[in-house]
């Protein structure tokens, strides 16, 4: 009888497929979640196998073996020592891939010596005639002492294989392949003496690897068992090659690969991909198509929305019943929403466009060509990926800056990453440079407005290397550059997954950042619409004296929208923003844009949303107005628009360069273990672009 | 003057013939970098560094001060 509940892990080498088997069992019923603690990403799914078993698959960090080097890899290793974890495997689904067989049984012989039932998936079967790759499979399976699948999961073939082996896990054998303690017979006879109710291998790993381990203290092995460093790597690569020759004994015979047949594409494209001239040209076209199409696509979509909210406001304002609650719905809630919403658009292509590279194969092309360049400014070549993946949002990036061996090179891309112009930037910028620069093209085809958006991608960048290379000269640190990184063969991305890609990001904003800002609209709506009683209460008669000491005569409708804009200067909002406006009157901005740079220090993107929740209290009409109708419509006191060229600049600017992202310094304090670089990102960053906005504003005044 | 790595040619075979351990991250030695294993350059980036090997079938980029602690005994010289 079998059990009703299987737990599965899948693990395997990165640049597998792993993730696709992943999709292909689970489809949409996965959870992402986060290991305690660590801001790894955890992914869970369920599969149903059978009328009465189901599976939940636990989807583990790519690793190229169980000797850690970051802290992703570090999950597979602690959920594999704890045999207490609620997701400790009943069986290990291996992922291998049929053009890397060799390298991939090295996870495989390791994850074998804990003595798990563990499932052979070799994906990507159909490359083999393409490849001239024969496999003896009934021989691999004696031999590895397992079940295998051949698997492709682009077509979609061996899925079912793989469910029946793992409904079958207990079948499985749990002998280890080979026995690795016979690189030193005497320690491991020791070591097993010491601890004999401790598998052997488990002990060599928790004497090797910095995890902790919930049974076993680190320091009660440690004692008489200690070696020097580096005498434990000369071990570690004594092991390594024991495993290789067995698994070189075990491919002579399994496998065939007749070279005459195979052909590589891989080769040639390299050759284009990362020629010295054609690879720096190619890398360029393929942002700047980014980000022209990011400008141009979004925008339809992004008016819609726009459009869509403003009128369902003025809907709901002139069909409900009057009072406090509809007040609440049509200038808090449902603007608030909106400000949520209109980012999705452009989220979702900028994942699009970084899941596609990441998929194809392409970006560790980048890493290889960037690689020497970046290192003049302290960084590194895999900087390149974070820096790329800044432009959807600093978080993720920050944490993928994790793969970068060196601490130096990883810190300062960590610290600089912020200053690449991320996701929540972009519906800033896209309104302001909808409201300061003309809707031109320049040549009949390049978008002046796209051009400046470029330019504003550029100038994050360039500051970013900048900040880069002054930090390179100050921080004095001696860390070994280790740089190893593998570049897989091209594949086609698979829809499924860059699909899947795209819906998680796209909820995880939503859900997380859109938490914040929609609870920050109600709250201006609150402040916005209530004040002292002094003398918010008393607008009315304050208006009316004011016109009779006037003695002029208004009609109805100015004497409406004079008594809406006393209201917000009286209210708690417009106490706040008067206060503050000395300070940020030398670059152009009034008590209003304070109150939408204050709140946006949460999150960037709270701007628009702000500004959009203040001018529906201040109009307070029922004609449906777009964000970017009213922005247009804003004045100054001696007549002039407010978001004229000037301001518009020192505007963008500041985004541009300031910290304004709490989610940010959190994911950097976490990533650095002190609160010391995130304040120090936090002045600088800040302070730097005070300046050049009031440098901006009063050049172009 | 022992070879290493380092002065192949695009194209070039070689086998591993000793490693300087203490130089070399473990990751590159689970790829399959290891003595007694075929190593072929496939590629320079345009600076001079990174380089772009195929080793025991793993293609991998390293910098140019790894690839110097790699010896190698060239396969043919010509």
């Amino acid at each position: 009888m079998a059990k009703e509940l299987i737990k599965v892990a899948l693990i395997g080498n990165p640049n597998t497929g792993k993730t696709s088997v992943f999709n292909q069992l689970t489809g949409l019923h996965q959870q992402v979640g986060n290991y305690p603690g660590i801001t790894v990403e955890k992914k869970i799914g369920t599969c149903k196998l059978s009328e009465t078993t189901k599976a939940t698959i636990v989807d583990l960090p790519g690793t190229y073996s169980l000797n850690a080097s970051s802290i992703d890899e570090n999950v597979v290793i602690e959920l594999l020592l704890n045999k207490n974890d609620e997701n400790y495997p009943d069986v290990v689904v291996l992922v291998s891939e049929v053009e890397n067989l060799k390298r991939n049984l090295l996870l495989y012989t390791q994850i074998k010596d804990f003595e798990i039932p563990t499932i052979l998936v070799i994906n990507m079967c159909d490359r083999m005639n393409l490849k001239g790759i024969e496999l003896d499979i009934p021989y691999l399976e004696q031999k590895l002492n397992t079940k295998i699948a051949l698997v492709s999961s682009r077509k979609n073939i061996g899925i079912e294989k793989i469910k029946t082996l793992i409904l079958d896990y207990e079948n499985l054998p749990t002998t280890p392949c080979l026995n690795a303690s016979s690189i030193d017979p005497e320690y491991f006879e020791n070591l097993k003496k010491a601890f004999p109710n401790q598998l052997l291998y488990k002990l060599w790993l928790i004497i090797t690897q910095d995890v902790n381990f919930l049974n076993l203290e680190r320091n009660q092995i440690q004692s008489p068992f200690t070696k020097s460093h580096a005498d434990l790597k000369r071990l570690q690569q004594k092991e390594t090659i024991k495993r290789y020759q067995f698994i070189n004994d075990t491919l002579k015979i399994g496998q065939k690969i007749d070279l005459s047949k195979a052909t590589d594409i891989r080769a040639k494209l390299d050759r284009v991909v990362t020629h010295k001239f054609f690879g720096y040209l190619i890398f360029f076209f393929i942002l700047f198509g980014i980000f022209q199409s990011i400008f141009d696509w979004s925008s339809v979509p992004m008016d819609f929305i726009d459009h869509s909210f403003a009128s369902l406001a003025s809907y709901s304002k002139t069909h409900l019943p009057a009072g406090e609650f509809t007040n609440l719905l049509s200038e808090g809630i449902i603007p608030g929403i909106g400000g949520i919403l209109i980012f999705i658009p452009q989220i979702a292509f900028l994942f699009l466009f970084i899941s596609v590279l990441e998929e194809s194969g392409y970006m560790s092309r980048v890493v290889f060509l960037m690689d020497k360049i970046m290192r003049n400014f302290g960084l590194s070549g895999k900087s390149v990926v974070p820096l790329i993946s800044g432009t959807a949002c600093a978080i993720p990036a920050i944490m993928g800056a994790r793969n970068i061996e060196n601490w130096k090179e990883r810190l300062i891309t960590i610290l600089v990453t912020p200053f690449i112009t991320c996701s929540a930037r972009l519906p800033v910028y896209a309104i302001l440079i909808a409201l300061i620069i003309p809707e031109k093209r320049v040549l009949g085809f390049i978008s002046l407005q796209g051009l400046t958006l470029m330019v504003l991608y550029l100038l994050g960048f360039g500051m970013a290397i900048f900040s880069a290379y002054l930090l390179n000269k100050i921080l004095k640190m001696n860390s070994k550059s280790y740089f190893v990184v593998e570049m897989p063969s091209y594949k086609i991305p698979l829809f499924k997954n860059v699909a899947i890609n795209i819906l998680e990001k796209t909820k995880s904003f939503v859900f997380g950042a859109g938490k914040i800002i929609l609870a920050l609209s109600v709250v201006l709506w609150f402040l916005g619409s209530h004040g002292p009683k002094s003398t918010f209460g008393q607008t009315e008669r304050i208006v009316k004296s004011e016109m009779e000491s006037d003695a002029k005569t208004y009609d109805e409708s100015t004497l409406e929208r004079k008594v809406n804009a006393y209201k917000l200067e009286n209210s708690y909002i417009g106490i706040i923003g008067k206060s503050i406006e000395p300070a940020i009157k030398p670059l152009g901005y009034d008590w209003k844009i304070g109150i939408a740079i204050v709140s946006s220090f949460a999150a960037r993107e709270v701007f628009v949303g702000t500004l959009a929740t203040i001018y529906s209290v201040q109009n307070d009409n029922e004609n449906e107005t777009s964000i970017k109708a009213q922005m247009k419509q804003e004045k100054r006191a001696d007549g002039t628009s407010l978001f004229n060229l000037a301001t518009g600049m020192s505007l963008l600017l500041f985004y541009a360069f300031a910290m304004q992202c709490v989610s940010t310094l959190a994911i950097v304090k976490k990533e650095t273990y002190s609160w010391k670089w995130p304040l120090i990102q936090l002045f600088f960053m800040s302070g730097f672009a005070y300046l050049t906005a009031l440098v901006a504003y009063q050049l172009f005044k | 003057m022992q070879q290493t790595t380092a002065d192949l040619k695009i194209g070039q075979r070689g086998i591993i013939h000793d490693l300087n351990i203490d130089e070399i991250p473990l990751k590159l030695l689970e790829m399959g970098c290891l003595p007694g294993n075929a190593i072929e350059l496939i590629q320079i980036a345009p600076l001079g560094c990174p380089l772009y090997f195929n080793v025991n079938d793993s293609h991998v980029a390293i910098r140019l001060e790894t690839a110097k602690e790699i010896l190698v005994i060239l396969e043919n010289e010509n």
